[in-house]
């Protein structure tokens, strides 16, 4: 953290310090106003995070600058803030997974406190993996491909820090609260009102710093991953406005209410909540995917063509669907038909961009045999295709009628979030880690194999145990006997459960234990002094020095005329 | 035509932005703005009741443990969710909710039509030991419940924020929540008979868990639990008729 210090000139470390003061009165006044409330707690936390700040950048005010040529560098601080953040919560939000599955199985691992019922701690999970663990690395890896195809620096030093530590502290307040009862309900957009505006913030200049990057840019072209990075940034900020709006109860409370009310509350929510699965965990990784995979296969991507047509399907078809999360339910018919009929339309965008990343590993097959960090993006582009085929197909009306309600969407979406998201990040992390921290290659490639298969058989026992437990489900809820009643009483069901809930959680175990894995091989990297790897490594994997940039978007055909 | 678009999109930064973001608003404003104005989206239902501030403070720690995450709250229109859960759910029943409570995942059964069908008593056994009721049931114990006091003075605020998104509560309401929520696990006290006059005679009045002189927040959620599903009169209306309008 130091070093990032040194690269900032007295004023830059004055606005910091000013920054972090703020934040430190902000929290201040909160704890005041809200005592007695979760609220206060909550300004608590956010005192604590700011002061931190302020300690570490009084202490370290007067470092010497280092003689880092800013103009011909890329910068790269704040994407190793991302990563450590990234896979500090990946490992807590997989260990509250983990405890959320064994309480399913054995409800008194709950130990019976307030704060650590199935309730309270399954949104710290989803928040922990999706927007901590998630979030970090798309805010991370944007940061790094943004630079390199524009071929173009940050515009600015102290604005990408802020976007990194402040959306952190955002996790933070959201995991914190819901261990104390603070949640809107709404999910994937629980952390209440003031949790709410102060992401809006953080967002805003995310969008502003990678906006005034691409004008910098030196290529005449906006690369492919960047419309993908671009589209994540301002759909996300669009759909979480819309799906938050609220009234506080008071301004010293956490509490508020939704603006929204019954079923127009009810397609808000899943407009937004469909659309997090489409901008967040879609659009951004595929981002990475554009990037990543062609400069790790050493292949352009396959069409330039199918990129387009994929691109604009995804951004058009995707904010229609999510209706298709409430078939037979009160939303009138008309709405959940439109959400059916475009979940299928879906698909062809989406299978077009699988294809166009498996065709890109044409000629490159070998390289995925024997890399596997090149092999985690392919079963990424794999999983990506099967479950977006699932995920239409469970949008049919009769198909949902079963599968609602049940662990089959939850094996839905973990063939989405552990084989498709989870995946094509550690490839990607297994690509950046060693260029942004100036190695030759990971510490440990034989690591990485492990990390691989670890990941890879604990996503397929944990699909196939929740694709079995959910259509158990779905069927005996709507079994008759020969006298025309139901055969089965609900609890008949959660008992059928049981064993598939030990095999849920044991395949959650497994990934968890390849993520630990891919800890320590980072930690090691980082640590590890470059003249210690091997002559032998240099050659396997990327050579030291500047990324050279990717062809934009090298297409085999010709390009439009002017 | 379209690669000749995107060439000159993909050029030019803020055109390209402002192409996703109509690209990604159609769907949205097609689907959700005519909900808010197409008459016949939300039924009528004349007598409608308001949650009285008991329940909604039961509302809030519904929400605040997150129930919601194992239950839902929306019976959907399919014959054999009407034989296990009743009569399906309907539009107007959630009109009210803010937020609403469908639920996407059933780890318990629905609960939309929850109230009325068991005994307090059962409730409370149950909140505090799901196994010494159901042996077979997974679900967290929520003893502590019991042994809080719930909060009532500040429940005005509830009440005036849950006005101010359109839930029909009174002046007269917001200003005597605190003391209505007192009252309502006090049948005999008098302010019993302002809280009927307020919310209905067929407002629940009692000592939902076992005491009238202190209010626990088991007290508000058990009271939210035997008021969900009995908002309307849709399930006393239909009758026996309860034949789904799908049948797959």
């Amino acid at each position: 953290m130091k070093e990032i210090i040194r690269t900032l000139t007295t004023g830059e470390r004055q606005a910091a310090l000013a920054i972090a003061i703020c934040v430190t009165v902000i929290g201040l006044t909160m704890a005041a106003l809200g005592n007695g409330d979760p609220f206060g707690i909550h300004g608590y936390v956010v005192m604590a995070y700011g002061l931190v700040a302020t300690i570490f950048l009084i202490r370290c005010y007067n470092l010497p600058p280092s003689n880092v040529d800013r103009a011909g560098s890329y910068y790269d601080e704040p994407i190793k803030v991302a990563v450590v953040f990234s896979l500090a919560w990946a490992v807590v939000g997989m260990l509250f997974g983990l405890w959320a599955a064994l309480q399913l199985a054995w409800p008194s691992l709950s130990f019976d406190l307030p704060w650590s019922s199935f309730g309270r701690i399954r949104p710290d999970h989803t928040t922990g993996v999706i927007f901590g663990f998630g979030g970090n690395a798309l805010i991370g890896t944007s940061f790094y491909v943004v630079q390199r195809s524009s071929r173009a620096r940050m515009p600015d030093q102290v604005a990408p820090l802020f976007v990194v530590l402040g959306y952190n502290l955002f996790c933070v307040l959201g995991a914190t609260g819901y261990l104390m009862g603070v949640t809107k309900s709404k999910e994937y957009a629980e952390p209440e009102w003031y949790a709410g505006l102060w992401l809006v913030t953080v967002w805003i200049v995310y969008l502003i710093i990678y906006l005034r990057t691409l004008a910098r840019r030196k290529e005449p072209h906006i690369y492919v991953a960047n419309w993908y990075y671009l589209a994540f940034i301002v759909i996300v900020a669009i759909l979480y406005v819309v799906n938050n709006l609220a009234v506080p109860i008071s301004f010293t409370r956490a509490k508020s209410y939704s603006l929204f009310g019954g079923v127009q509350d009810a397609m808000t929510e899943w407009w937004y909540g469909h659309n997090a699965v489409a901008f967040f965990l879609t659009a951004g990784f595929l981002g990475m995917l554009y990037y990543f995979m062609p400069k790790r296969a050493g292949r352009p991507i396959y069409s330039y063509r199918i990129s387009i047509i994929s691109f604009w399907g995804i951004t058009f078809f995707y904010i229609w669907v999510g209706s298709h999360h409430l078939h037979y339910t009160a939303l009138p018919e008309w709405v959940q038909i439109l959400g059916m009929s475009f979940s299928l339309m879906l698909l062809v965008p989406s299978w077009a961009s699988a294809g166009n990343a498996l065709m890109t590993l044409n000629g490159a097959w070998d390289k995925v045999r024997d890399d596997a960090t090149l092999r985690f993006m392919m079963v990424a582009a794999v999983f990506y295709g099967l479950t977006t085929f699932e995920g239409s197909f469970m949008a049919i009306r009769p198909v949902n009628s079963l599968s609602h309600y049940t662990d089959w969407t939850i094996a839905h979406v973990h063939a989405g979030s552990l084989g498709w998201v989870a995946m094509i990040t550690f490839g990607s992390l297994y690509a950046m880690v060693p260029w942004v921290w100036k190695k030759p290659s990971m510490y440990s490639p034989r690591l990485v194999e492990v990390h691989f298969w670890c990941a890879l058989s604990g996503a397929v026992i944990y699909v196939l145990a929740m694709w079995n437990s959910g259509i158990l489900q779905g069927l005996m809820w709507r079994t008759y006997n020969e006298h025309g009643t139901l055969a089965y009483s609900f609890v008949d069901s959660v008992v059928a459960m049981h064993p598939y809930y030990i095999a849920r959680a044991l395949g959650g175990l497994i990934f968890l234990i390849g993520v630990l894995v891919c800890c320590y091989n980072v930690f090691k990297t980082v640590r590890t002094p470059v003249d210690a790897f091997g002559p032998a490594r240099r050659k396997v994997e990327d050579a030291l020095g500047p990324v050279p940039l990717p062809r934009p978007a090298s297409s085999p055909l010709p390009r439009p005329a002017e | 035509m379209l690669f000749n678009v995107h060439y000159r999109l993909e050029r030019r930064t803020t055109t390209l932005l402002i192409g996703i973001v109509v690209a990604a608003s159609i769907g949205g404003l097609v689907e959700i703005a005519p909900l808010f104005t197409i008459e016949g989206t939300v039924e009528a239902a004349p007598n409608m009741r308001v949650l009285t501030p008991l329940e909604v403070a039961g509302r809030d720690i519904y929400v605040r443990e997150g129930c919601y995450l194992c239950h839902s709250q929306m019976i959907r229109t399919l014959q054999d969710e009407v034989d296990r859960y009743g009569h399906y759910s309907l539009a107007v029943e959630s009109k009210y909710d803010h937020p609403m409570l469908w639920g996407s995942k059933r780890i318990g059964p629905d609960l939309a039509r929850i109230g009325g069908k068991y005994s307090d008593e059962w409730h409370v056994r149950h909140l505090i030991d799901p196994r010494a009721v159901v042996p077979q049931s997974i679900m967290p114990r929520y003893a502590f419940l019991a042994q809080r006091d719930l909060k009532t003075a500040e429940l005005g605020e509830n009440l005036a924020a849950l006005r101010a998104v359109g839930v029909p509560y009174t002046r007269d309401m917001i200003d005597n929540a605190s003391a209505d929520a007192t009252a309502q696990v006090a049948a005999d006290s008098s302010g019993a008979a302002a809280l009927l006059k307020r919310y209905g005679e067929a407002t629940n009045v009692r000592e939902f868990a076992g005491s009238t002189s202190r209010v626990t927040e088991m007290d508000a959620l058990v009271a939210y639990l035997q008021m969900v599903g009995k908002q309307t009169n849709i399930e006393d209306d239909a009758g026996a008729n309860k034949k789904p309008p799908d049948n797959d």
